[in-house]
């Protein structure tokens, strides 16, 4: 959902999020909100700047989110809160599951299909019943021998199995209710802490505050996404918005506050290892099927909804990558892209790196020795490279360890005993280059240059362009097929100026896409083909600049204050311009608005078409009434009917049971962080039972229950600093805000341990320690857990031994533990040591 | 604290491209000389991000200060200064029973109070009433403002500021305050801190507009269950005591004044000439007597 749209909530709950502080200029919507009349609610570990701004502030011991949330589903569900209209027909409530599908609350947390041998799961009884729904994000069924698209040829011939009256005992209705029986609000104050009393504030209040006339909102940042059922987390927030009929609706939705400024940019244009541009598969070397590439496409090709596109767009991107080098001969050139292996996100790259597996690295605006898990381990990697080359604007802890870091420090090693040989060049601020960031929600925003970097300070763009361009002139006369792909990648943009600064407008236009090989701009992702007459750098983003000199991110035409809000005229959100994702919904059935005041979309039967001061996400003039002919086999969007709006769902409908495309389930289900002082009260499985470990002697995980480490952990950032904090920490006017490190602990711990405010302390866990000040405050809350007193402290990991603001680095303390799908680290929750007093450093040498 | 490379780099900002009248986008304040100007601080709003007080050194290019980690909450700037213009003052009010910490809330700063602190530019100024070469004036637009090439660094303004706003700068020894972005003012922009604010805590405008603002906002909030909020500086309201009359730069609270460190009842020192002179002479007169009587005394012997 678009930001400000947050303002045309009834009720907002933020969580997993410290809104206030590390979004300030979105929650200046939630404030406007506010003014109308919304009730804000924030459940969260601490008592923080947007808990202060609340009208309800619901604690929870950090990781126990799926608990209170789970909580929720079974209050919507005992209480008959479901906007039933909108879950039947828009989501897969009414959907009959296969019928040995077993729930992990009745199996001691582990759903059926659980396959001890290999650790993981099988996913047949989690299909729908007599019928296999891929996922619309493709990393599934790896290791399947048989070929993915025999199986799912059923969705030509009919829609899935369904009982409207939601009786049909395995219909996911019924398994919802079966799954969150055990949730009460009792349950919830056992494993949370949080009174019950709050907890059905909260409930009662996002309940109240959704249906056809009003709609609530719920938002989240990384505080759901870093924990190791962290996508589990959001999918619970799904299904209570999807029960609520609170998506693609004004002032309805999840708004996925992103960590930091482009992030969301850089998973549409990925920096992860699975995804190429545009959210397509990156192929997988196991994968029998994505051995040719007529095989990939026959096999990631989702038969019904909109991703059968699939070929169109994966054929303009190798042609925009490649050229004329490529065509029908020699399969679009894709032998010559990367096929992965198993997991290359960064965790496991950091323990790759450990084991001299990876002998070079660049780091580019990343400064993993502060932002990386398990510091230390971090840094031993770092001192067994090669080389490594640091691009940054100061010199950060990662191109300093070797000197300063842990290793000397502790005479672990000594300078002269690292032999990575690092290059440290500067880089450019925002306001030293052009080019786009794309924002929290999808609104891809232009910014000119506004002065030159000092020195030899460059771009990005100008450092990866001169790379690869150095790169090609070193292969140019190479005849091995091996260096194919770099000798013909395409590298047409214009450089300028004497820096030869390429012209990141070229670059956005080549994402875009244009005809081959003409290059006139394509208006939008529909003009794209699978014939090679089209490239574009990047589907979605498709419409962002359609024609030569109309670069659409530039645009600054906000509505006014009479006009329809959805600010067409600012910027350009993908795709196509949409401002709320999926906002069919919005209306009902018979394509009427749910309501006047809830207003958004709707069916025009006498210009027959839809009608919106958004932009469409439909097809705009497929009728409300509109139902597939089964008998045509139907393909691609014909499949979906008139009155399905989740046109990236192979059914189109909104999957409150996910049977594709997640390893620890297709419900949530509450597992304890893989490091936490309590056992599981829900079920006899104690941690998600897919969750990444890595538990090796570098990276040592405690057993439950160890008195060494009692107490409740979890790391944040502050509003003062920026992330690994070398954007302020090295600015004197940010540095002066939070000028040292500390940990907050609350006032009963503090007794305890016998420490006052700003008396030094040091905390511990298995990986290491860390000395800091205690700031004593009663905004944490000790918590009552399952009739155990469980302290929670918090200590912010913005800080390091460079720039003004310094204090020890709390990712010494976290562990590499990543979540199965995401392989996102856990640093929000994990369990620690705390005692007064410093640690005795041996200074230098031995 | 030194400054930094890269700020020592590029000492100079560009300006080119700044819109004429800049405010009437920003703020919807079209700003001519002869009109009064001030800040409404509506600190049920304030979300404690600190971009005014970074906003404001930035603009008028006051150096941080090294005060290291205080403990008082998230405040380690503490307070007014000559090289700190804005401050957020926090405060941290947690009422509880036991180890149960409250979780229903009147919503707007219940718990952790923030307010940001400012330069009040009193419509009777006492630090310009007190300074004998002229350098502290009032402007055009009703605000007042240090001349930093007339100030000898005298300090009478210091003691004489009901507020603790104006303080000697240790390096040339002049005195330093808010100008309320009179430079910014004159170009036609909203000052620094106002256009940084996300949340609109910090209203610039009309001293009259402001007023009526803040008069609907504390019925809105009184309305709305928010029963303790008041303003503070605005004519007859606490902080205007003691012949201050107005403050161009007011506030709304919802607790006492002292907790946001402002007095209860400050009071222009020139109010109080008459009674100070009239009791000095008394007791002049008082020793006088005295004086004589034990001369009288002492003769008598």
């Amino acid at each position: 959902m678009a930001q400000w749209d947050l303002a045309n909530a009834d009720a907002v709950l933020v969580m997993g999020s410290n809104m206030a502080e590390n979004h300030p200029i979105a929650f200046r919507f939630v404030m406007q909100a506010k003014e109308k009349g919304a009730v804000v609610m924030h459940a969260d570990p601490r008592f923080t700047r947007t808990s202060a701004l609340s009208d309800i502030h619901a604690p929870i011991r950090a990781g126990s989110d799926i608990a209170f949330l789970g909580g929720i589903i079974r209050y919507i569900l005992e209480n008959d809160l479901v906007f039933k209209e909108y879950a039947v027909r828009y989501a897969n409530l009414a959907t009959i599951i296969d019928e040995n599908f077993i729930e992990a609350a009745r199996n001691e947390g582990l759903f059926s299909g659980w396959n001890e041998e290999k650790h993981s799961y099988d996913f047949d009884t989690w299909q729908y019943q007599g019928m296999v729904i891929p996922s619309a994000l493709a990393e599934h069924y790896l290791d399947t021998a048989e070929s993915y698209s025999e199986m799912t040829k059923r969705l030509h011939e009919g829609p899935p199995p369904d009982d409207p009256t939601l009786q049909h005992p395995n219909c996911v209705y019924q398994i919802l209710k079966r799954q969150y029986a055990d949730y009460t609000p009792e349950m919830v104050e056992r494993v949370t802490g949080c009174p019950k009393e709050t907890f059905l504030k909260v409930a009662e209040a996002l309940a109240r505050n959704s249906g056809p006339d009003r709609t609530a909102a719920i938002c989240y940042a990384v505080g759901w996404t870093h924990h190791t059922t962290g996508v589990q987390m959001i999918r619970a927030a799904a299904i209570v918005q999807t029960l609520l009929g609170n998506i693609g609706r004004p002032g309805g939705g999840i708004l996925a506050l992103r960590g930091h400024t482009s992030i969301q940019g850089s998973t549409d244009i990925p920096t992860l290892y699975n995804m190429l541009p545009g959210y397509l598969p990156q192929p997988n070397a196991f994968k029998p099927q994505a051995r040719h590439f007529d095989q990939f496409l026959d096999d990631e090709t989702i038969p019904t909804g909109w991703w059968h596109n699939f070929p169109k767009y994966i054929t303009s991107l190798l042609r925009a990558w490649y050229g004329d080098s490529v065509g029908p001969e020699n399969e679009w050139g894709y032998q010559w892209l990367p096929k992965i292996v198993g997991d290359h996100s960064q965790l496991a790259m950091t323990l790759a790196i450990d084991d001299g597996l990876i002998k070079g690295m660049f780091l580019l605006g990343q400064n993993p020795v502060i932002g990386g898990s398990n510091s230390k381990l971090v840094e031993r990697g770092l001192g067994r490279l090669d080389w490594l080359v640091v691009r940054d604007t100061d010199e950060i802890e990662s191109a300093n360890f070797w000197r300063k870091g842990h290793l000397v420090q502790s005479a672990e090693r000594r300078p002269e005993d690292i032999g990575t040989e690092i290059f440290l060049m500067p880089g450019e601020l925002a306001g030293e280059k052009a080019g786009t960031f794309t924002n929290t929600h999808r609104l891809i925003q232009w910014h000119d240059r506004v002065v030159e970097g000092p020195g030899d300070s460059r771009s990005e763009l100008w450092f990866v362009y001169h790379l690869a361009k150095r790169l090609k002139a070193l292969y140019a006369n190479s005849e091995l097929e091996r260096d194919r792909p770099i000798r013909n990648l395409t590298l047409d943009y214009r450089a300028e100026g004497p820096r030869e600064e390429p012209r990141a407008d070229d670059v956005l236009r080549e994402i875009n896409g244009y005809t081959w090989p003409e290059k006139k701009q394509v208006a939008s992702f529909k003009e794209l083909k699978a014939d090679g007459s089209t490239a574009c750098g990047c589907w979605l983003y498709s419409g962002v600049y359609p024609e030569d000199d109309d670069n659409r991110a530039r645009s600054r035409i906000p509505d006014g204050p009479d006009g329809p809000g959805t600010h067409l005229g600012w910027a350009f959100a993908w795709p196509a311009n949409r401002r709320t994702l999926y906002n069919r919904a919005s209306a009902d059935p018979d394509g009427k608005p749910w309501s006047e005041r809830k207003r958004l979309v709707w069916w025009d039967e006498a210009e027959g078409k839809w009608q919106s001061p958004d932009e469409i996400d439909f097809e705009p003039e497929k009728p409300p009434h509109y139902r597939p002919d089964w008998d045509k086999k139907p393909e691609g969007m014909d499949a979906l009917g008139g009155d399905e709006p989740f046109i990236m769902m192979p059914d189109g409908r909104s999957q409150i049971f996910s049977p594709s495309g997640l390893k620890d389930g297709p419900l949530p289900t509450h597992y304890e962080p893989v490091q936490s002082p309590v056992r599981n009260p829900l079920h006899a499985q104690q941690d998600s039972p897919v969750a990444k470990k890595w538990a090796r002697e570098d990276n040592p995980l405690h057993a439950l229950g160890d008195p060494r480490f009692p107490h409740v952990l979890t790391t944040y950032r502050l509003t003062e600093h920026h992330s690994g904090g070398t954007p302020t920490r090295g600015v004197p006017h940010t540095a002066e805000l939070q000028p040292e490190g500390f940990a907050e602990i609350p006032p009963e711990l503090a007794r305890q341990i016998g420490v006052r405010n700003l008396d030094w302390i040091v905390l511990s866990t298995p990986r290491g320690e860390v000395e800091t000040r205690a700031l004593v405050t009663e905004r944490l809350k000790p918590f009552e857990i399952d009739g155990r007193h469980i302290f929670q402290v918090g200590m912010p990991w913005h800080f390091g031994w460079e720039g003004y603001a310094t204090g020890d680095i709390a990712n010494v303390l976290t562990a590499v533990v990543g979540d199965a799908n995401s392989s996102m680290h856990e640093n929000k929750a994990l369990t620690c040591d705390v005692r007064a007093g410093r640690i005795r450093r041996s200074r230098h040498r031995r | 604290m030194n400054v930094h490379a890269r700020a020592a780099q590029a000492p100079e900002s560009e300006f080119e491209h700044v819109p004429p009248r800049e405010a009437e986008m920003t703020a919807g304040v079209t700003i001519e000389p002869g009109k009064r100007y001030g800040f409404f601080t509506d600190t049920t709003l304030c979300i404690g991000c600190k971009a005014c007080e970074v906003a404001c050194k930035e603009w008028n290019q006051l150096p941080a200060e090294d005060g290291g980690l205080t403990g008082m909450s998230y405040d380690n700037t503490q307070r007014l200064s000559a090289t700190t213009w804005r401050h957020v003052t926090f405060l941290e009010r947690m009422g509880h029973e036991g180890t149960r910490r409250p979780d229903d809330l009147p919503g707007f700063q219940s718990q952790w109070l923030m307010m940001s602190d400012v330069c009040k530019h009193c419509s009777n100024a006492p630090c310009l009433e007190a300074c004998p070469t002229g350098a502290i004036f009032r402007t055009e637009f009703d605000t007042v403002v240090v001349q930093q090439d007339i100030c000898n660094g005298c300090g009478y303004c210091v003691p004489a500021c009901p507020f603790g706003v104006v303080e000697l700068d240790e390096l040339d020894g002049k005195a330093h305050k808010c100008t309320l972005c009179y430079d910014r003012l004159k170009g036609g922009l909203e000052p620094a801190c106002a256009k940084s604010c996300p949340t609109d805590s910090i209203q610039f405008g009309e001293i009259e507009d402001l007023d009526r603002r803040a008069r609907k906002r504390v019925e809105d909030l009184h309305g709305r269950g928010v029963v303790d909020a008041y303003l503070y500086g605005a004519p007859g309201s606490p902080g205007s005591t003691g012949g201050l009359e107005r403050l161009n730069a007011f506030f709304l609270l919802v607790d006492r004044p002292e907790l946001y460190n402002l007095p209860a009842a400050p009071t222009r020192p020139a109010e109080r000439i008459a009674p100070a002179l009239g009791t000095g002479l008394a007791a002049m007169a008082g020793l006088a007597a005295a004086a004589f009587a034990l001369f009288a005394r002492s003769q008598r012997r």
